[in-house]
């Protein structure tokens, strides 16, 4: 997509910002009503697909599918509330796993309380005293990490992420040393009666948290606060001249992120019953790092593509292949070089050809990149495969096969077709590419006349 | 008496090691803009290039094929990634890197393995150099402080010395003046981030058998140098030559230390007890926190002090 990225280009050049998040708005205003009925949409497919999973014969859920689903809307949450601080106030955190792990662990605590009866909260509840905690720690760590901004905001977060990730190994009494700590989730105590011992209960309260509070940070990004934040973001001296304290803004900010990012970590907490250092290690600071990055940082619903893409492709790929790194850090670089506003920033860039009615015109062009774009993709992976069988695979007893049929990579041919696949395909894709910037430059250009 | 020479050694040597590595970053850093999360990855690279290279010809090859390679490698990033990454902004740069450390770290998987690989320190220099209180001082760690001296004194000769070298000090604070008189000032950012990298990757030829060589050097490493650059301060070597001894000799004292916060408070904090997590952040011994130090450190100082120990400005 290089006509995307050079208008994204464009437009932060001009920002002149240290941190240089500034993108442009591209986010044009749809009609309210066709953004709801979207909305609903998804709001009914996430409350339909456990049931198109079921499995009728043995009358049971699919655990994979439950997991998975369960999985995305606390990313979903997770990715959101990262957006608070890279999107919404220009702040590039990489630490931001504390408030998901350090809520998680705290709301196996109150898990544990509950379950003795010390602690009177029903389950549904329970949510809301992890967002407490992810709330308090919000409060502290922002407190030191709000006074800087750009690059030393960013290495403050890493080292209180690093921080935390090694003290939880550390400290045996709160965070249980290396084996983590764990909680049961049936306390006995619902408000609605419910036991939760099935997985699919639990997955219905992590939707309706999810929903709630997506609605809520929808709801802070049109309040002044989220105004400031992004005015901050924007232009932090004139923000200042206005009478605003951006590093109270920013404080707020950081702390309200942190709540969320808490109460995704309860959701966690609840759902495996189980939370280890895993949760606040910097893997996850790069994963919230990389969904909202893809999903694309300046439209509300970026981190909730990105949230679900990643997490669809984590349970996916992560579980056939050993590369699932290497495809991360590909993503990060393609992306970074060629979409540098995400999926969003593409796919709302479409939005005035949509109105215009010309849409038809981009689908030959995009049919034509298809193939090419696919023989690049699949000799890509092929080659990443065959080398990771190679070694690691080989060192794990793991074999390649596809088809049924074994691979074997220690002879030339699998090689030679995957580079061959994957050469065609970047010379090609190349070539698709010029035709469809002239089709997508045509159209553009042509637009912009007519709305004169 | 006798731990704390040994350590105090130790401790010089791991910091010489640590500002091999952070000067390149440091430079890249201040001069670009660009917090490198690649450029421990480009130790832990030039650490297995060196692996190769001496069990093809020669340890004594590979302390120069390494690095040449290496600074390859930086320069290759710098012109097809970077500079691209470079129009949609700081984030975007910083992002592109930190694809590259996870391309790096899973493809150095992918080719040696996820074992460590046997490169070991060269018969010739694998002696005592001297014994003191009982305890052996490898002639390999005289080795590299030799190597890391003489690297010291080679930047501090280009940097005010050469033409190019005064170019890059004026860079480091002023690179839209620079950029205005006339300079090149991508030419020079590419010179700037190849030797950095070739710097990373001498680190590497002598810190991967010093420690250990595997997938897993990168990560551990990483942090702690930015600990140091960030400590030390940008636009200054002099603040991270002093940031790298601190670390170092933080990182290794820290070790012998047993003692803990509740021994210095005494009474107070057997009212606490052991068994909440106050009680147990008290009773650790500072041997057993030394890892969380370095960061503990860069927080602090980045909180009272970002420009850092010799900054020319905030970070």
């Amino acid at each position: 997509m290089s006509v995307t990225s050079t208008k994204a280009a464009e437009g932060t050049k001009t920002a002149g910002e240290a941190t240089g998040t500034k993108m442009p708005d591209i986010a044009a205003p749809r009609p309210a009503s066709r953004q709801y009925l979207l909305w609903i949409v998804v709001l009914v497919l996430a409350i339909g697909l456990p049931w198109v999973a079921y499995d009728y014969e043995k009358a049971r859920h699919s655990g994979f599918v439950l997991t998975m689903l369960s999985q995305m809307g606390m990313m979903i949450i997770f990715a959101l509330s990262y957006n608070m601080l890279m999107g919404q106030a220009g702040l590039l955190s990489f630490g931001h796993a504390v408030f998901f792990g350090l809520g998680g662990y705290s709301t196996i605590h109150f898990l544990n309380a509950a379950g003795d009866g010390t602690l009177p909260v029903p389950m549904e509840l329970i949510p809301v005293l992890s967002a407490a905690a992810g709330l308090g720690f919000g409060i502290v760590f922002g407190y030191m990490a709000t006074k800087q901004r750009a690059t030393a905001f960013a290495m403050i977060t890493m080292g209180i992420g690093e921080l935390i990730a090694t003290a939880a190994m550390m400290f045996m009494s709160f965070f249980g040393g290396e084996g983590g700590v764990t909680a049961n989730r049936m306390i006995d105590h619902s408000l609605f009666g419910l036991s939760y011992a099935s997985s699919v209960q639990v997955y219905y309260l992590i939707l309706v948290w999810t929903f709630l509070s997506g609605l809520a940070m929808l709801f802070l990004t049109r309040t002044p606060l989220g105004a400031m934040a992004n005015a901050t973001r924007d232009n932090f001296e004139r923000a200042q001249f206005m009478g605003y304290d951006p590093r109270r803004v920013r404080f707020l900010q950081f702390a309200l992120s942190g709540m969320f990012a808490g109460l995704a970590g309860g959701l966690y907490a609840i759902t495996y019953e189980i939370v280890t250092f895993d949760a606040t290690a910097g893997a996850l600071s790069a994963n919230a790092v990389l969904m909202v990055y893809i999903g694309g940082a300046n439209a509300f619903f970026g981190p909730i593509l990105g949230a679900a893409l990643i997490t669809l492709m984590q349970s996916g790929v992560s579980l056939m292949s050993n590369a699932w790194l290497v495809y991360v850090g590909v993503m990060f670089i393609a992306m970074v070089t060629f979409a540098p506003s995400g999926l969003a920033g593409m796919i709302l860039a479409h939005g005035p050809i949509l109105r215009a009615g010309r849409l038809g015109r981009l689908i030959v062009p995009y049919l034509r990149m298809l193939v090419p774009g696919l023989s690049l993709l699949i000799g890509f992976v092929f080659l990443v495969e065959l080398s990771s069988f190679h070694t690691i695979g080989a060192a794990q007893g793991k074999t390649l096969a596809l088809f049924g049929h074994t691979i074997n990579t220690h002879v030339p041919t699998p090689w030679a077709i995957a580079v061959a696949l994957f050469m065609v395909g970047v010379v090609w894709l190349r070539l698709e590419m010029r035709v469809f910037a002239r089709v997508w430059d045509e159209l553009t250009a042509d637009l912009r006349e007519r709305s004169l | 008496m006798e731990m704390i020479f040994i350590s105090l050694l130790n401790g010089f040597v791991y910091g010489m090691l640590l500002f091999m590595l952070a000067s390149g970053l440091t430079l890249i850093f201040s001069m670009m803009g660009v917090l490198n999360f690649a450029h421990a990855s480009i130790y832990m690279l030039g650490a297995y290039f060196a692996f190769e290279t001496s069990q093809a010809i020669g340890f004594w090859a590979a302390l120069i094929v390494a690095p040449v390679l290496c600074a390859g490698v930086g320069a290759a990033i710098e012109i097809w990634g970077l500079r691209r990454a470079h129009h949609n902004g700081h984030i975007a740069e910083l992002l592109f890197t930190f694809g590259l450390f996870f391309i790096f770290e899973r493809g150095i998987q992918m080719t040696w393995g996820m074992l460590p690989v046997p490169y070991r320190v060269p018969e010739l220099l694998d002696f005592p150099l001297f014994s003191m209180y009982g305890i052996n001082f490898p002639a390999y760690r005289g080795f590299m402080l030799l190597i890391a001296g003489g690297m010291l004194l080679a930047i501090w000769l280009m940097l005010t010395r050469t033409r190019i070298g005064l170019i890059i000090q004026a860079a480091l604070t002023h690179p839209n003046m620079v950029s205005s008189l006339g300079h090149n000032v991508p030419r020079v950012f590419t010179i700037v981030f190849a030797g950095g990298c070739f710097l990373a990757g001498l680190a590497g030829v002598i810190g991967g058998n010093y420690q250990s060589t595997e997938p897993g050097m990168a990560a551990a490493l990483g942090p702690i140098v930015f600990v140091v650059v960030v400590f030390g301060g940008l636009g200054s070597l002099m603040g991270c030559f002093i940031a790298s001894l601190v670390v170092g000799m933080v990182q290794t004292f820290a070790v012998i230390v047993d003692f803990s916060i509740g021994d210095a408070l005494g009474g107070i904090a057997s009212v606490i007890g052991t068994h909440n997590l106050l009680g147990e952040i008290l009773a650790v011994p500072v041997s057993r926190i030394g890892p969380l130090l370095p960061f503990a450190m860069m927080v602090l100082i980045l909180v009272l002090r970002p420009r850092g120990l010799m900054g020319t400005r905030d970070t």
